[in-house]
This record gives C-alpha cells, structure tokens and sequence, in this order.
C-alpha cells in the first residue's frame, strides 16, 4: 500500500501546477464569460505533452496511466474547469483506441492525438438516448470497405473542434444494444458537421455540440473491434473515464476551497477574520474532510483502471458519485462562505460552483451510478 | 501510488474476521442484551495474540502496525461492537503509550502481561467537569517520598472494572493547565482505586463504561510513565491512534449494516429508491474506509497524521451513524425490534460520534491546522 505520487507523477504535477497557474488561470474568468473554446490553452497543453498523458510512450504518449490522467486534471480543474476537459477528453475520446483497437490502429491513431496535433471526442449520446445508450438511431451500413454513417448526436463534448472523433452506431438494429459498433472518424477524411452549440450553466468554454452525420463515409479499418462490440466497448471506456470525472470534481472543490480558506483569513466582521468563528471553522474541516474522501476514492479507482481490476465497475462509479456530489455541496458552501461577494462575479467561486453541477450529470448521471453500485452490490 | 491493502495485512483480516464470525458475533445479541462482559470473545482474540496486536514481539506481542490494528478492530466490530471496543481500548490508548513513553523497565514489566490478555488495559482521562477540555482536569498527583498519591474521580472510563491496568492522567502542578498534568500506571488491584457507577448505556453494552474512583492511591514513582508534566502529551499522542481505531470500529459497525441490508434486500422485491440508498450507503463507507487507511498508513510509516486521524475518525463515524439509520430503515419495521442488528447498530453507532474527542472536537484539531 502506497498513497504517494511517484516522483515522476510528482515531477508531471508540478510542471501542470506552474503552468496552470501562469497561463490558465489568468484565463479562467474570460473563457468562462465569453464561452469561448480556449485554443490557445489547447496549444499550450499540446506543446506541453500535456495531451499526450493519456498515451503510453509506445503510441507517442508520455504515461497512459490513470493515476497521471487523473492527478492531471484535477490540477488543471482546480483553476479552470473547462481547461481540465481538455485532457479529460482526449482521454475519453482516446479509449475506445486504447481499450479496443487493433496493434496497428493504435499506432495510426494515437501519435496525432498524443502529439496534440489532433484532439479526440467521443459521441455516444442522442437526443432520445442519454442515461439508456441502447436506445440509439444513428445507423452505420456497410458498403464493401467502407461503413456510411447516418444519425445525430447530442451533447458532444468537444464535438466541433475534435479531429478525431469516435461514434458509436447500430450496424443491426434488430439486436438491440447488441448491434451497436463503435467507429474512428478522423475529420479531414470523413467530415461531420456541428450544428448546435448549447448555451450552458457552466463549463461554458468547452463545446458541447449537436453533430449531425448526413452519409459520412467511414473506412471499416476504423471499427473498433468486431462489429456488435460498440457497447461493450462503450462501457469499458465511462469504467475508465469515470474516475477523471470525479478528478474533475475534485479539482473544482478543491479551487473553490482553497479560495475560500484565503478569503476568510482576511475578511473582516465583528472586528476579526471570520476565519476565527467555529461555524466557519467547521464549515471547513467538514469540506477538508470530504475532499480528502473523495480524493482517495478517486485515486483507488484510478488505480484499479491501471490494475484492470475485477471491481473497477463498481469503484468507478463509487468515485464519480462521491467526488461530483462532494463538490456540488463544497462549492456551494464557498459561495456561502464568501456570502454577497460569493454571488459576483468578480469571485472565481459563483463558477465553479455552476462547473461543479455538470460533475453530477455527465459520463453516467448520478442516478445511473447508483444503479451501476446498487447492482454490483445485490448480484 | 497503490491503494489495495498489503496482501500480508490482508490474509491477517481474514484470519481475525474468521474468529469474529465465529466467536464474537453469535455473541453479540446476547451481551447485548444482558450488559454482560464478552469474555469468551476477549479470550478468544487474546489467544489468538490479538491484544498485542501493536506489541513489538519481543515483549509477546504480534509486533504489527496501525493499518493491522484499524483492521483488526474493523473485524471485530463487524461482529461485536462491545467487543471490539473493548479491545480497541486496550491496544491503543491502554496500552500503546507505555510502548511510545514508557522506560524499558516499564515495557519489560507491562507489556508482555498486556500483550497476553492477562491484563486488560484501559485510559482514565475524562473527569466530570472535564471531557473535551481535557486540560482542565482536576484529579491530583501528590508528590510523598518516593512516590505519589492520587486523589479524584475519573468518568466513562472503558473496560472500568475489567482491566488490570489503568493509565491515569492528574495533576502534578504547578501550571493548571496542560503543562501541570502527568500520567501514571495505575495497577487495578492498588489499595484506594475503586470503581465507582457502572453506567447504563443506549449501546455498546457489553463494554462496560463508568468511574473510576482513586483515593489516596499510593503510585510508586517508577509507574510514573514520562517526565512530569508530560502527560498531557502523552494523553494527545494515544488519542490520535486511538482514532484509527474508532475509525477501525466505525467501519466494522458500518459494513455489518451494509451487508444485512444488502443481504434481506436480495430476498425481498427490489425497488430503485431502496436501491440507490444501499448504493450511498456502501459509496460513504468505500471513500471513510480509504481515510482510515490513509491515517493508519501515515501512522504507520512515522509521518505526521494527526490531521488525517481527526479526518478519519470524524467521516467513519458520521457514515457509520447514517448508514445504520439508513439500514434500519431499509430493514423497515422488524429492524426496530429487540434483537435485530439494525437497531443494535444504532444505539453501538452513536456512541463513536462521541468518544475519543467528539466530532466536534475533531473538526475543531483540523480547522485550526488549516486556519493557522
């Protein structure tokens, strides 16, 4: 049993945490008010090798590990949320590669996404087909070497501005979620559009789109696995992709804390720092308490994605549903603790209390995680 | 970065959970209900070496570490949360100071009788005018020749009655606060050492709770355990392991009410609501778990982990309270009735909100390491 970073996790950490500091989150109050796509932090954390984490060093990458993946976002998180989403999806959109694809299509597919040049995303949900992904239209046809992709998606993290982007599609409707496969569309060879960008609570940066595919062809060599695998492979990657989420989350809380501690040593009433009032001290040592939970719980299930371990499912699920309910309650507690100035935004906390609800509800709802654990616990 | 446990700490829980199940828990109900000592389990877990647990071997004991304690005390609470107070009591704030403080005149004089059941230790620090604010306690230590004589009354004393050995905290002076305080090995069978009321309690009836009277106790200056003055100290240090191990226990309740609901959840028709609740409820334990073990394994390893001890014994035992109402109330009804573990759970649950610095007090050591 080892809860400490390796020193070359450390040694990743401490060039984000700089980094972050210098460039991201100087920006973080901009790219949340203009609800602007930030390309150049994208850049940044591409010539960084920032966006290669999610790779081992035999695709171009510089870790693959989980551990990284989620100590990296949780870092960028804690100053920008829409930033961390950057990283947290390029490695969403580069598992269904990692997990399921063949030698020769991670050697294809992953330099570019692990050198930055290209980002990934990944389009499961529809618009009838959200917590139930059986339920989805969007159809694939094969003509000889080729699939044909018809269909819409909804909710695309990062759909617009992805060169690489995974979809999952029925190649036999009749079989249910058995017939759906999972597909590799690269954008400069098989272009889909962007529709819609949605207006959001927060996350407000990063692009969550409506793509639409109207005949895009797709060559079969960019499958993943066999076809009727999509599902399977659909939910290996939110096992894998779950505990980033919470990472996520745990970023967040631990900005809006940190901000809110600093504030209360200096703010002043009744002629002391209100700091020095135990219901604000308590209110404190409840959320130091649950970031300190969630984060360990975050970091067991990241070790257990690294470990291929047997109860992954079920951990995976236990770290999301904690650390993104931890910090919808951590941050509204900083919003309260910073009270009228909490509201403003002048302060980072009103945002990151609005980045903190999406933790709730995206890769899996927190309904669908108590599910997911309700099952694993009575099987 | 590993988070599993150490495969040897592992085979070590399931050798103690085997004894649990089979010797503390048929037990549970029963000295539940007659407020009665589990002396078959406390034999059994001494024979097993289970109260030397932290014991180096060389003094006879098993020469483990925190993070085998937290899961032996988990083990046990999981069966018997009478019972494993009891040994909580006894290896940690019983027992582990005269390893931490003690001369090795004292560890070679009291540790093996310890470490072999043969003495049951126990901590007498809280006074009636003196729980959280320990510092102000009033129970004297008079300095007479070679010697001291202890005068007061010391409250909720676990394994009162019991245990052969109490460690005692009073006032050698001057200073009336934390620096006047020293601790002492007080024997049970030393003439004027008395135990007074015998509580009767909402839960943990086996573990019986009550005063501990000293009047004129003659202490001879070799059972003085540290420097004058150092009690204090030595009072604070046992406290912070002996979180772990309520935070050890808190689990044990925990899991038990985690698993009897999932376990009379499968035999019955499932419904989402009742689903998700089970499902919050293991969520709570699996992240309260990680911080005990992360507390154990700091404490382990000789690093500083006050901080993370308060944090552990605060989240387990608040879990703890609410996932055992929220068992009782999955269980419905029948779970309110005599007998039941769920209601057991309950009243054995609430106790750990309190003891051992009460949660308030918890978040009162880590919200001043942080302001400061």
């Amino acid at each position: 049993m080892d809860f400490d970073l390796s020193q070359e996790q450390v040694a990743i950490r401490d060039t984000i945490r700089e980094l972050v500091q210098d460039r991201v989150a100087p920006r973080a109050a901009e790219i949340d008010e203009k609800a602007e796509y930030p390309k150049d932090i994208e850049r940044l954390f591409a010539e960084n090798g920032i966006l290669g984490i999610p790779f081992p060093e035999e695709y171009g990458g510089i870790s693959g590990s989980s551990v990284t993946i989620c100590m990296g976002i949780e870092e960028i998180a804690k100053a920008c949320a829409t930033s961390s989403l950057i990283l947290a999806v390029q490695a969403l959109g580069s598992y269904p590669i990692l997990v399921a694809g063949s030698e020769e299509q991670k050697k294809r597919l992953c330099p570019p996404l692990a050198s930055g040049e290209s980002v990934a995303a990944y389009a499961l949900s529809e618009t009838g087909s959200g917590s139930d992904a059986a339920a989805m239209k969007t159809r694939a046809k094969r003509y000889g070497n080729e699939y044909v992709i018809n269909g819409t998606k909804q909710f695309i993290t990062g759909g617009s501005i992805a060169g690489t982007l995974v979809v999952f599609a029925q190649t036999d409707p009749e079989a249910n979620h058995r017939g759906i496969s999972a597909f590799v569309l690269e954008r400069d060879t098989s272009p889909w559009q962007a529709l819609k960008l949605e207006h959001k609570l927060g996350i407000r940066g990063s692009p969550t789109a409506q793509l639409v595919f109207d005949d895009v062809k797709v060559p079969a060599a960019n499958r993943l696995g066999e076809e009727g695998a999509g599902f399977k492979i659909a939910l290996a990657v939110l096992d894998r992709s779950r505990p980033g989420i919470g990472a996520q989350a745990l970023g967040i809380a631990e900005g809006a804390f940190d901000y809110a501690l600093a504030y209360a040593r200096e703010r002043k009433q009744f002629g002391q720092p209100i700091s020095t009032f135990q219901g604000i001290q308590f209110m404190f040592a409840d959320m130091a308490t649950q970031i300190e939970a969630a984060r360990h719980l975050v970091y067991l299930a990241a070790t257990k994605v690294d470990a291929k371990a047997s109860d992954l499912t079920k951990v995976a699920s236990m770290a999301k549903l904690f650390a993104s309910d931890m910090a919808m309650k951590v941050t509204t507690d900083c919003v309260q603790i910073l009270g009228g100035y909490g509201y403003i935004s002048d302060y980072p906390v009103e945002r990151m209390m609005r980045d903190a609800k999406i933790t709730q509800i995206y890769e899996g709802t927190n309904q669908i995680q108590r599910v997911v654990i309700a099952r694993s616990l009575l099987k | 970065m590993d988070l599993e446990l150490p495969p040897e700490h592992a085979s070590f829980r399931d050798g103690v959970r085997e004894l649990a199940q089979a010797v503390a828990l048929p037990l549970a109900a029963e000295v539940d209900r007659d407020h009665r000592f589990p002396i078959e389990a406390v034999n059994a877990a001494a024979e097993a070496g289970l109260l030397g647990v932290l014991i180096p071997r060389e003094y006879g004991g098993l020469g483990l570490d925190a993070l085998a304690f937290t899961l032996c005390i988990d083990e046990l609470a999981r069966a018997c949360a009478s019972t494993s107070v009891i040994v909580d009591v006894h290896t940690s704030v019983g027992s582990e100071p005269i390893l931490l403080f003690g001369t090795d005149e004292q560890k070679r004089r009291w540790l093996p009788r310890l470490a072999s059941g043969e003495l049951l230790g126990a901590f007498a620090l809280t006074e009636p005018a003196s729980g959280s604010d320990a510092a102000s306690l009033k129970t004297s230590a008079r300095r007479n020749g070679d010697g001291y004589v202890l005068n007061g009354t010391k409250i909720f004393i676990t394994n009162v009655g019991h245990a052969g050995l109490y460690i005692v905290f009073a006032r050698t002076g001057p200073d009336e606060r934390a620096a006047g305080v020293s601790a002492f090995l007080v024997p049970a069978d030393s003439p004027g050492v008395h135990v007074g009321q015998v509580f009767k309690k909402m839960g943990l009836n086996g573990s019986p709770t009550g005063e501990l009277v000293l009047e004129d106790v003659l202490v001879p200056v070799e059972n003085r355990l540290a420097a004058e003055g150092q009690g204090f100290t030595v009072a604070m240090r046992a406290l912070d392991s002996g979180r772990i191990g309520i935070s050890g226990q808190a689990l044990g309740i925990g899991q038990a009410a985690v698993d009897e609901a999932a376990s009379l959840m499968k035999g019955r028709a499932r419904e989402q609501g009742d689903d998700f609740t089970l499902a919050d409820m293991a969520t709570r334990l699996a992240s309260a778990r990680l911080l005990a073990y992360n507390a154990a394994w700091l404490c382990s390893a000789g690093r500083p982990f006050t901080r993370q001890a308060s944090m552990a014994k605060l989240h387990c035992t608040d879990t703890t309270m609410q996932v055992a109402l929220d068992a009782l109330q999955l269980a419905g009804e029948q779970g309110t009735f005599s007998g039941s573990p769920f209601e057991r759970h309950v009243r054995d649950a609430k106790a750990l909100q309190i003891y051992e610095g009460s949660n308030q007090v918890q978040r009162i050591v880590i919200g001043r390491e942080m302001i400061q």
